[in-house]
């Protein structure tokens, strides 16, 4: 590798820079590491910004379209700011045969949004997922890390309610 | 690390254990901790502190039991099983420890959903803290890998697993014996092991639970591995999707640097070996190894053609050997009881035993491990219980996006990798949904081409364009729109699928059409010609995903 170009500056103070730096020497530099470094961005900063793309495509010597390829081609990566809550509506085959969709569709209604977007007020953003694993508990909802099993409408509309209503005061 | 030390070790934890004369084991997998279990291990650990019991009774977070939908699951060394457990239920537990259980809790284990199992890679699953190296060492852990380096040469490894008859438990079957020779005779300076952990399959959650609840048991299976192919390197591909598994695996890799079983000079053999864990970000084709190099490499998974196979040209252009979680967690047992024991087990082409997801319409739900060559009526009517609500069976689905929907027909069938490929399906990483008459198979066919539609790389034209078009005849004939001239183009489109494109993703995507075409025509015909769902799914907005 060219010892003669310069490690890039971070684009500003915010301490968590040192988490992606911290990856990057763990991956020897190598390009190899674009991946882990880009789900350490995710997790330091929540979303992974054209600011926060371009510094690890510089840092890795990659051209910024890769990095960009890379970070578009995953759907586990997000490109924007989620809201305060999340509600991530499990997709799986069992969750799906044991009424998913009819969970979805509530929600949609709710809040007027549509899966993978955030509500006006940046309160609660509404995701899908391929498969939690937790399929013995069909239908699965994870409400902000949180897994709960076996949802049913009612339950999935009234956490919505609390989320959205909670900090009105 | 010597033999010695690992018997030493072995021995201090027995030693200790044997101090405890009373057990609680509480499930701290996915399954059971999201319906709260890590609570009820707090408030049996406070009771049997306040109690001043600590001595001699001990409360041990463990891996899954199997029957996840009736969690958080306690088992107790009086033999008995307790099933959805509260916080509030800790006195009571610890109460009947030295008395009768408590009635209300008690689940009974004498059914078949847990007489019928035969458990070989969940052995130590509900036994052992899968966060404690010293209690895996003490249940033989690692003993195959002192074995085979001490005792064995890397050919009579190979030899070993090949005699055993196991076959890639990831789906294709791919004779595991015959890669690992394969790998071994590749001349590179570097090999590399992976273990494919990218569990997609929607419905699958066998290898999480195995590597959530018996993490060293694959690692040992990987070092084995190094050792029998002569490689030195290995990565871990596991889904981000999976915390609780990762945060495990992170651990048992560095509790056995500590210890020295990973390193260098294990065993004081010239043998040598690192384990990293690489995630995933989401992308179903990346089960596919050659999609799953690449993402392993930093770029975006697409699959590439084969020729050359991994085993020649993989990682870094050099010869790598993938195999799946629960293809590795079953060489330690091989190793240790040798491959004609494993061979006796299972059909005359599909040796050993599975674990299968059984979920969906069943009264059981949760993991179990078969002996193959079981019937479906078996997995479905024994072991899951049957359909709930008195409905009625349609049919169970395996192989997930790649497999296809096996009618009542089938259900005297035995599942084996042959079978299930005959009747249109395939064994798959062993998920099994199980459908009754609620749900439209037109539907769930719809479903599953979304699934490859939304997943397909789009490297290869017949696999984006295809999957595509696929799902809009689908959606036409969900909505009462379609023709028969659709209905013509689909099934040209599945042949085409399945001859043009690029990977398996592609190549099966057509399966779970051309299953369902199969069994259930005349409920494709309903849609078409009477414009009528007979299951009452289709035509309304509830159930549209797109």
């Amino acid at each position: 590798m060219p010892s003669y170009v310069a490690k890039p500056i971070p684009p500003n103070q915010d301490k968590r820079w040192k988490l992606i730096d911290a990856t990057i020497r763990r991956q020897g530099g190598h390009a190899r590491g674009l991946i882990e470094t880009l789900h350490t961005v995710q997790e330091a900063f929540g979303y992974i910004d054209e600011q926060a793309m371009r510094y690890v495509a510089m840092s890795l010597r990659v051209p910024l379209s890769r990095a960009y390829g890379v970070a578009t081609f995953y759907h586990f990566f997000t490109l924007k700011p989620a809201g305060e809550h999340t509600c991530v509506i499990c997709m799986g085959t069992a969750c799906y045969i044991k009424g998913a969709p009819q969970l979805l569709d509530a929600v949609q209604r709710d809040l007027g949004i549509g899966p993978g977007e955030t509500t006006a007020d940046k309160k609660v953003s509404l995701l899908t997922a391929r498969c939690l694993g937790s399929c013995g508990l069909a239908p699965a909802v994870v409400y902000d890390q949180e897994v709960a099993g076996k949802v049913g409408s009612a339950a999935i509309r009234e956490h919505m309610k609390k989320w959205t209503t909670r900090h009105d005061a | 690390m010597t033999p010695e030390e690992l018997d030493q070790i072995a021995e201090t934890e027995r030693e200790q254990q044997s101090h405890f004369t009373q057990r609680v084991n509480v499930c701290v997998a996915a399954g059971c901790l999201s319906c709260q279990s890590q609570s009820v291990k707090d408030a049996l650990d406070q009771e049997v502190s306040k109690r001043g019991k600590k001595e001699h009774c001990q409360v041990k977070g463990v891996g899954c039991m199997g029957l996840c939908s009736e969690g958080p699951l306690v088992s107790t060394s009086n033999g008995v099983l307790y099933k959805k457990v509260e916080a509030g239920d800790g006195v009571g537990i610890v109460d009947s420890l030295d008395s009768d259980p408590v009635s209300r809790l008690v689940c009974p284990t004498d059914v078949p959903f847990f007489q019928r199992q035969k458990k070989i890679v969940l052995e130590n699953s509900g036994v052992i803290d899968p966060d404690r190296i010293e209690d895996y060492i003490a249940a033989n852990g690692y003993s195959a890998l002192i074995k085979a380096l001490t005792e064995m040469t890397s050919r009579e490894v190979v030899d070993e697993v090949t005699k055993s008859g196991l076959r890639g438990r990831g789906g294709a079957g791919y004779p595991t014996g015959l890669k690992w020779s394969t790998v071994s005779k590749s001349v590179g300076t570097q090999k590399y092991v992976i273990c494919n952990a990218d569990e997609g399959d929607p419905g699958a959650f066998m290898d999480r639970s195995v590597l959530e609840s018996d993490p060293h048991r694959v690692l040992e299976g990987m070092l084995i591995a190094g050792y029998a192919v002569g490689a030195s390197e290995a990565y871990i591909y596991v889904r981000a999707e999976y915390p609780l598994a990762i945060k495990r695996l992170r651990n048992a890799i560095r509790q056995a640097e500590r210890v020295g079983l990973l390193g260098s000079s294990i065993c004081g053999t010239h043998f040598s070996f690192k384990i990293d864990v690489r995630l995933g970000a989401g992308a179903f084709v990346c089960g596919e190894e050659t999609a799953l190099i690449a993402s392993v490499e930093g770029k975006r998974g697409t699959p590439r053609p084969r020729p050359p196979y991994p085993a020649m040209e993989g990682l870094f252009g050099e010869p790598t050997l993938i195999n799946n979680v629960e293809t590795f967690a079953n060489i330690a047992p091989i190793i240790r009881n040798g491959g004609e024991w494993y061979a006796s087990i299972g059909t005359e082409k599909s040796k050993g035993t599975k674990v299968f997801a059984l979920a969906g319409r069943v009264e059981n739900t949760g993991l179990v491990e078969v002996p193959m060559g079981i019937s479906l009526r078996e997995m479905v009517f024994d072991i899951g219980g049957g359909i709930p609500e008195g409905r009625k069976f349609k049919a169970v689905q395996t192989g997930g996006p790649s497999g296809g929907c096996l009618p009542t027909e089938c259900l005297d069938m035995p599942v084996d990798y042959e079978s299930l490929a005959k009747a249109g399906s395939i064994m798959g990483s062993g998920g099994m949904i199980v459908m009754d008459e609620s749900s439209c198979m037109v539907d769930v066919a719809k479903y599953f081409m979304d699934f490859c539609m939304t997943e397909s790389c789009g490297k290869c034209i017949p696999c984006r364009v295809g999957t595509y078009q696929m799902h809009r005849i689908l959606t036409a004939i969900g909505n009462m729109t379609a023709t028969e001239q659709d209905m013509k183009m689909l099934e040209e489109l599945c042949d085409l699928l399945k001859h043009t494109s690029l990977c398996g993703l592609g190549q099966s995507a057509p399966n779970p059409v051309v299953s369902t075409l199969k069994s259930f025509a005349e409920e494709y015909r309903a849609h078409i010609q009477d414009k009528k769902c007979p299951a009452g799914v289709c035509g309304q907005p509830v159930g549209e995903t797109v």
